[in-house]
């Protein structure tokens, strides 16, 4: 079991889920509220790194990440070295590559809110954004909670993308998924089937806590989520 | 009632128009009309929840919007109190955080002292706790009224507020609702389309059809028109003639129709944008006299002379000329009674009452 792997992925996931989190709520709630009649091309890009194979959009990623790259050319002027192959670089291709996962719940669970509860909060002097903290937010939370824990687990599964823009350094980039191919390659099958194991377990668990925690949403569960008596 | 304002507005979709005019006054207006003829719409309109294409929206001295000045005062600077049909109490707060939601920004002492003096006239003191999914249905109205009121709005709209409730507890609200505005006085717009809130609420009745204001006054009177709602409903009527309006009489709910030459006197229908109407008389409703009657309270007596006779099953069809010509069921036993044959001399009674009126169909 390689330890460092796996600290690592947790770190990498947790620090994306919780970025995603902040990024994914403005994006959401203008995916669920705006009326432009192009929006649609929004969500399709959105949804984009559901479809695209992830060598390919890792590809893309590792030219835009690259020293020829605006980007790339910022970040070394002001780090000094390139953002591919690096802990940053695979945080920023991460957040991409699971966008969908967190913006998708989150809109959902945003379009559900009865649109008559956010007139009533106009009309009793709200402004949007009081409304979206006092009413929209706590009324979506299974949403919030299913985007953030599909974009924790999706990005401590990924392995496409990683081995595109990370590579395979230990300690660095090397994240339980590229371990188990490294594993796999150097014919030992024993640690890898180990870490793979341990990878199983962790993904059940995390949406067996999802769906169970949104089936008691679901049923009556509203009381006990905000302690009725 | 005394004057807080007025409303004129025009908004067009595009399969509804809606175009309306009125004076708002404080005390009760009830909003009457069938499903579609455009009192939600209205009330969203005033609340500012949906734009419109042209008019002028004026309460208690503040212009919520102007078209001509491009005024068009936000949704949350508006200070209307708004109860929705399906009330939209926010779950995940208490009764007490839903009624404190709209008096944030009040300081919290008079937060508190508002509170306790709207739970205690709205009779919820108890239920401060509570999820609006714990509370009755009754219980649930009073908190969505509470929530409005404590806002001190400038007008309170209320859209269905008690469908659904029997009839002890509907009347307890509106007592409630009335003796709270014995002392704040503003002008309370009520949507229902039930007919027996309209006599038990109003002071006053606006008649809606097809996004139209067709009557407005006091109860009686406007329910009598109630009855002739739009031109398509006169289909059933045997009788179905265009009439010019020649004079209202509000104090009595009459007005007095001119058609081909005769006069009759109709229920009084407020008309918008010409004097044309359709009237609409049952056959049945009309009495034959063989001579002219007199001493009698129904208002129209026409003379006339017999078209034709036609026996139609149990019953003779007659048609009489009178200025138009009218068609009249009588009984067999009546026709031998009178002595009824083509050509002769009748009078026709017809009680103002039974007579229908409708716009003249704006749908062609």
């Amino acid at each position: 079991m390689d330890w460092q792997a796996l600290w690592l992925t947790i770190r990498l996931a947790t620090l994306v889920a919780g970025l995603l989190f902040v990024l994914g709520l403005p994006i959401a709630y203008w995916i669920a509220f705006s009326r432009w009649r192009w929006k649609f091309f929004v969500e399709a890009v959105v949804g984009l790194p559901i479809v695209l194979p992830p060598t390919v959009l890792g590809f893309y990623l590792l030219v835009a990440l690259g020293p020829r790259s605006p980007l790339g050319r910022v970040w070394i002027a002001l780090t000094g070295h390139t953002l591919a192959f690096t802990f940053p670089g695979l945080v920023i291709g991460s957040i991409i590559y699971s966008l969908p996962f967190a913006v998708q719940p989150f809109a959902t669970a945003f379009a559900a809110v009865d649109s008559r509860l956010l007139a009533a909060s106009a009309v009793l002097g709200s402004s949007r954004l009081r409304t979206f903290w006092r009413v929209v937010l706590p009324l979506s939370l299974p949403g919030l909670l299913t985007g953030v824990g599909l974009s924790f687990a999706h990005t401590a599964g990924e392995f496409g993308v990683v081995l595109m823009i990370g590579g395979n350094i230990p300690g660095v980039t090397r994240t339980v998924s590229i371990d188990i191919y490294d594993r796999v390659q150097s014919f030992d099958y024993a640690s890898a089937s180990e870490t793979a194991l341990a990878l199983l377990v962790f993904s059940f668990i995390v949406l067996v806590l999802l769906y169970g925690l949104n089936r008691g949403w679901r049923t009556g569960g509203v009381r006990a989520m905000y302690g009725g008596r | 009632m005394t004057d807080r304002g007025r409303i004129e507005l025009r908004l067009r979709d595009p399969e509804f128009t809606l175009d309306v005019g009125f004076m708002l006054r404080s005390g009760i207006t009830i909003l009457f009309g069938p499903s579609g003829a455009g009192k939600s719409t209205l009330l969203d309109c005033i609340a500012g929840l949906r734009l419109l294409d042209e008019g002028r929206i004026e309460v208690s001295g503040v212009v919520f919007f102007e078209h001509a000045s491009a005024i068009n005062r936000s949704v949350q600077r508006r200070r209307v109190g708004y109860v929705f049909q399906e009330l939209a109490l926010f779950p995940h707060l208490s009764v007490e955080q839903n009624i404190t939601y709209g008096i944030v920004s009040l300081p919290k002492n008079v937060r508190r002292e508002r509170v306790d003096r709207i739970v205690e006239a709205m009779r919820i003191s108890h239920l401060r706790r509570r999820r609006p999914a714990e509370i009755s249905g009754g219980e649930a109205r009073r908190v969505a009224l509470a929530r409005s009121l404590v806002t001190d709005p400038r007008i309170l709209l209320l859209d269905e507020p008690l469908a659904g409730l029997d009839i002890p507890t509907r009347s307890k609200i509106v007592d409630d609702l009335r003796a709270w505005n014995e002392l704040h006085r503003i002008p309370i717009l009520y949507v229902t389309h039930q007919r027996d809130e309209v006599f038990a609420l109003g002071e006053r009745v606006l008649l809606m059809d097809q996004g139209r204001i067709v009557a407005d006054g006091a109860p009686h009177e406007v329910m009598a028109a109630a009855q002739n709602l739009t031109a398509a409903q006169l289909g059933g009527f045997e009788n179905v003639f265009e009439a010019v309006v020649q004079s209202m009489n509000p104090a009595r709910g009459t007005m007095t129709c001119g058609l081909s030459g005769i006069e009759i006197e109709t229920p009084l229908f407020h008309v918008e944008g010409g004097q044309r109407v359709q009237i609409g008389i049952r056959a049945g409703d009309v009495l034959v006299a063989a001579v002219e009657p007199v001493g009698l309270s129904a208002r129209n007596i026409l003379r006339g002379r017999i078209v034709n006779l036609a026996e139609r099953d149990m019953i003779v069809a007659a048609r009489v000329a009178c200025g138009v010509e009218v068609e009249v069921h009588l009984t067999l036993a009546a026709r031998d009674a009178l002595d009824l044959t083509p050509g002769r001399e009748v009078w026709l009674v017809v009680k103002t009452h039974s007579i229908h009126v409708a716009a003249k169909d704006r749908r062609g």
